[in-house]
């Protein structure tokens, strides 16, 4: 492999490990401060233990999502320094104000509220994780911003006196409609995944715990907050994706085509479901399972009248554009990873209907196939989110930064041009040892989330402490230690 | 003045908060199991004393790593790409070291058993001494060029740009300050046993740190200073004998005002040895990547400007309020018992 090829399978790599951590810790960061804001507006202690458990998980998933998110602020520098020098002057700009408006925001209120139990007043405390809430939510605006630059950049025009890509409008990058929509889809997909998360751990717990108080009184009312938030995410996802697919029409025509491995230009093509064949020598595929009307619908909301451009006719469009150049994605991936992307949202769906069903009137579900249920689903949206990205990253190869149909059509990048000039050996130490590290990391990360969601809500954790404001005497006992 | 001047001192500012905020993190990390081993009592506890001192506020104070990298993106995206696809390495073991960091200060209490909390430990100790000796080789290489070519990339890298007497004393200057640093600060914010290893630790660190922090910016000044860095050289020696008094009459407060006072001026003396160069090309001067043909343009300097005038002023009052928050000292008898689980194999 050359020195193009091990830096995006390292980028890859490190962006999904960092994409395993971050929804959930952008869903369960509002879900902390709302299971903290009902305990403080009821006084009801059931949701201060849950507040405390769910915040212990929540901690733990913070501290590997902040280390595995500070290799990417300089990778971009690191690996693809030529794409740096084309893109900086946009590009850097979300970068920047992401670290100065979100991360110290997160950074410095995360802090405050692990270490400010005793030490705050409740409302201020409560304050603190709403704000850390905000900002991951607002961090991954600002990251979303900066990516779907890449894939539809605005706002921009190229500089032939530099050579690069020069900001025009801050207004228009920020209000990119590729990055709103993006934006959405991400979040509603991160409290997919939280929501998930916290439903089927008090799932679990509901069973059990069997016939205690907390089954009813605890786990009960958790699950069916999950739920019910997770039913609400799947909406939005299903709406946001709609919005997505409909820009991608336009804008990415050549993805939109590798995701449905189109070869051939096509009026009122079937959505398929299923194919057997290599996929990238595209007229290999065998249609197996083909629903008619949901494509038109998805690129243009109709049912018929609609033309899809296929793959090869593109490539010719692109080679008298661009020059000569491979410009169809690995469409077996972008095929694949569009469909699991889609069917794995089944999954969490139907164990929300299926909570909210069992749960219903004053039921408690005591079957053990419901909490095996709640175990198998837990991952389902983390995976959902991972196949996104991979469709949503692969689909725009070989650009980095993809020439917009409407934009300034200099304003394009390939990956080829955008990769710094190392030899593959400096690539392959970093990409081994990231890995590596990441690799036994993410072991520690699973353990440690397992024995506690496997612990329940701890005994010292079961009386709310009243808050102290700091003393004259010197030995004044901390709520919290590391 | 220039935006490409403001955004200059914007990157060097944001890096001073760093060094100063993250100095004592590191000399935290650094000194924590030399704490334990100095305590009669139980090494434990004073371990943990001394890693809450900046329990809260650690991650905080990495953030300004983090802004700084991306406005050297946003402002000077020659600077960002050129530096770090060279620096290659000693940027990969700093981000290595600091990923191993972070995970073991937050998971080091969650599972209570001690192989489990030595292992934090080590990622802690590495965490610290790693990136607080290679920050000032990385920088020490900056200010001494690099063998920059007309198309503003690194051309033909040898082991004695990156690896020489200069960077190497840089390394062990920044190394040595960030420990008495991190000792005057723990010596400032715990009390008891803790307070008086502390205070010992920080004495003896003080004529190490002195002699390598003089003789760097001795050096510095000598080879890459002008004539007003003199004056920052001068108030460097100044603060750090002040800190050597002060830390020896345990006037701690006066101690970490000099320490703080000593890495700023280091780091100013460092930016100001650079301007108006980026990056100094040891091939030819007219090859130097400067502020003025690295930076971006007008009008994202403009637009970052505006932000900057925003936010630092926000960020520097809920971060100083933070710090006054848990302003109290730490003894060892004020922490709790360990709440982690016990380590056990998963079935």
């Amino acid at each position: 492999m050359n020195a193009l090829d091990v830096s995006r399978w390292q980028f890859g790599i490190t962006t999904l490990y960092h994409f395993i951590f971050v929804p959930l810790t952008i869903g369960l960061a509002p879900l902390i401060a709302v299971m903290q804001m009902i305990w403080v507006v009821t006084d009801n202690p059931a949701w201060y233990r849950m507040t405390k458990f769910f915040g212990k998980v929540f901690l733990i998933n913070f501290a590997i999502g902040v280390a595995t998110g500070i290799v990417q602020e300089f990778q971009f520098g690191m690996n693809w320094s030529e794409y740096s020098r084309f893109v900086g002057d946009v590009f850097g700009a979300p970068l920047a104000l992401e670290g100065l408006v979100a991360f110290f925001l997160e950074s410095t209120f995360i802090g405050l509220w692990i270490f400010g139990w005793t030490r705050l007043p409740k409302w201020l405390h409560l304050t603190s994780i709403w704000l850390v809430a905000l900002a991951v939510n607002l961090s991954a605006f600002f990251i979303i911003t900066a990516n779907s630059f890449m894939q539809h950049p605005v706002g921009t025009r190229f500089n032939p006196a530099t050579g690069r890509a020069e900001l025009q409008s801050i207004t228009e990058l920020f209000t990119n409609n590729t990055g709103v929509a993006a934006f959405w889809h991400a979040v509603a997909a991160s409290f997919l995944t939280a929501s998930t998360f916290v439903a089927a751990v008090c799932a679990w717990w509901i069973v059990r715990a069997k016939g205690t108080p907390d089954a009813s009184a605890l786990y009960r009312p958790g699950a069916i907050l999950g739920s019910v938030v997770a039913l609400a995410s799947c909406v939005a996802l299903f709406f946001t994706g709609d919005v997505q697919g409909k820009l991608m029409f336009h804008q990415q025509p050549m993805k939109m085509a590798a995701a449905e491995s189109l070869c051939h230009t096509e009026t009122d093509p079937k959505f398929s479901v299923l194919t057997v064949g290599t996929h990238n020598n595209c007229d290999s595929i065998t249609r197996v399972i083909e629903v008619p009307y949901v494509l038109p619908f998805l690129a243009e909301g109709k049912f018929s009248g609609v033309t899809l451009q296929g793959a090869k006719d593109l490539q010719q469009q692109y080679e008298q554009k661009f020059g000569p150049e491979w410009y169809v994605p690995n469409l077996f991936v972008t095929y694949w990873s569009f469909r699991a992307m889609i069917g794995l949202l089944a999954i969490p769906l139907l164990f929300a209907l299926t909570t909210l069903w069992l749960t219903r009137g004053r039921r408690v579900p005591e079957s053990r196939w419901f909490a095996r249920f709640a175990l198998w689903t837990i991952p389902t949206p983390f995976l959902a989110s991972m196949a996104g990205w991979v469709f949503t990253e692969m689909g725009r190869q070989p650009w980095v930064v993809a020439p917009n149909p409407d934009g300034d059509p200099l304003v394009r990048l390939t990956v080829r041009q955008g990769v710094s000039l190392h030899g593959p050996g400096l690539v392959w130490v970093s990409l081994i040892s990231f890995t590596l590290l990441y690799a036994v990391l993410a072991v520690v990360w699973f353990y440690l989330i397992r024995r506690y969601v496997v612990a329940g809500p701890q005994e010292h954790d079961s009386e709310p402490a009243p808050p102290t404001p700091p003393r004259d005497d010197d030995v004044a006992p901390l709520s919290f230690a590391y | 003045m220039g935006l490409q001047q403001i955004w200059f001192i914007i990157v060097g500012v944001l890096f001073l908060g760093f060094f100063i905020l993250e100095g004592f993190d590191f000399g935290v990390g650094m000194l924590m199991h030399w704490l334990g081993r100095m305590s009669k009592g139980d090494a434990e506890t004073h371990r943990r004393a001394a890693l809450n001192t900046i329990g809260p506020v650690w991650d905080g104070n990495e953030v300004w790593l983090i802004t700084a990298g991306g406005a050297m993106f946003a402002a000077f995206p020659h600077w960002y790409a050129t530096v770090f696809s060279t620096l290659y390495l000693p940027l990969l073991v700093i981000l290595l070291a600091m990923i191993g960091r972070i995970v073991a200060i937050e998971w080091r209490g969650k599972i209570d058993d001690p192989k489990w909390r030595n292992w934090c430990d080590i990622g802690i100790a590495i965490g610290s001494w790693l990136p607080a000796i290679l920050w000032g080789v990385a920088f020490a290489i900056l200010v001494n060029g690099l063998p920059v070519g007309p198309d503003k990339n690194v051309v033909g890298l040898s082991v004695t740009d990156v690896l020489n007497p200069y960077t190497l004393l840089g390394g062990l200057a920044t190394c040595a300050l960030f420990a008495f640093h991190g000792a005057v600060f723990l010596a400032l914010k715990t009390g008891g046993d803790v307070h008086t290893d502390a205070v010992r630790l920080a004495r003896l660190l003080s004529i190490p740190a002195t002699v390598l922090v003089a003789g760097f910016g001795l050096w510095t000044q000598f080879a890459h200073g002008t004539s007003w860095t003199w004056a920052v050289l001068a108030v460097a020696v100044i603060a750090q004998l002040a800190a050597v008094a002060a830390a020896g009459g345990t006037r701690e407060g006066w101690a970490f005002l000099s320490t703080t006072v000593v890495i700023a001026a280091v780091v100013i003396l460092l930016f100001g040895s650079l301007y108006p160069n980026l990056v100094p090309s040891t091939i030819d001067r007219a090859y130097d990547l400067t502020i003025y043909n690295g930076s971006s343009s007008p009008y994202t300097l403009k637009v970052m400007t505006w932000a900057a005038v925003i936010f630092t002023p926000l960020v520097l009052v809920y971060q100083g309020w933070t710090y006054w928050v848990f302003r109290k000292r730490i003894f060892a008898e004020s922490i709790p018992p360990s709440i982690g689980l016990p380590l056990r194999r998963v079935p």
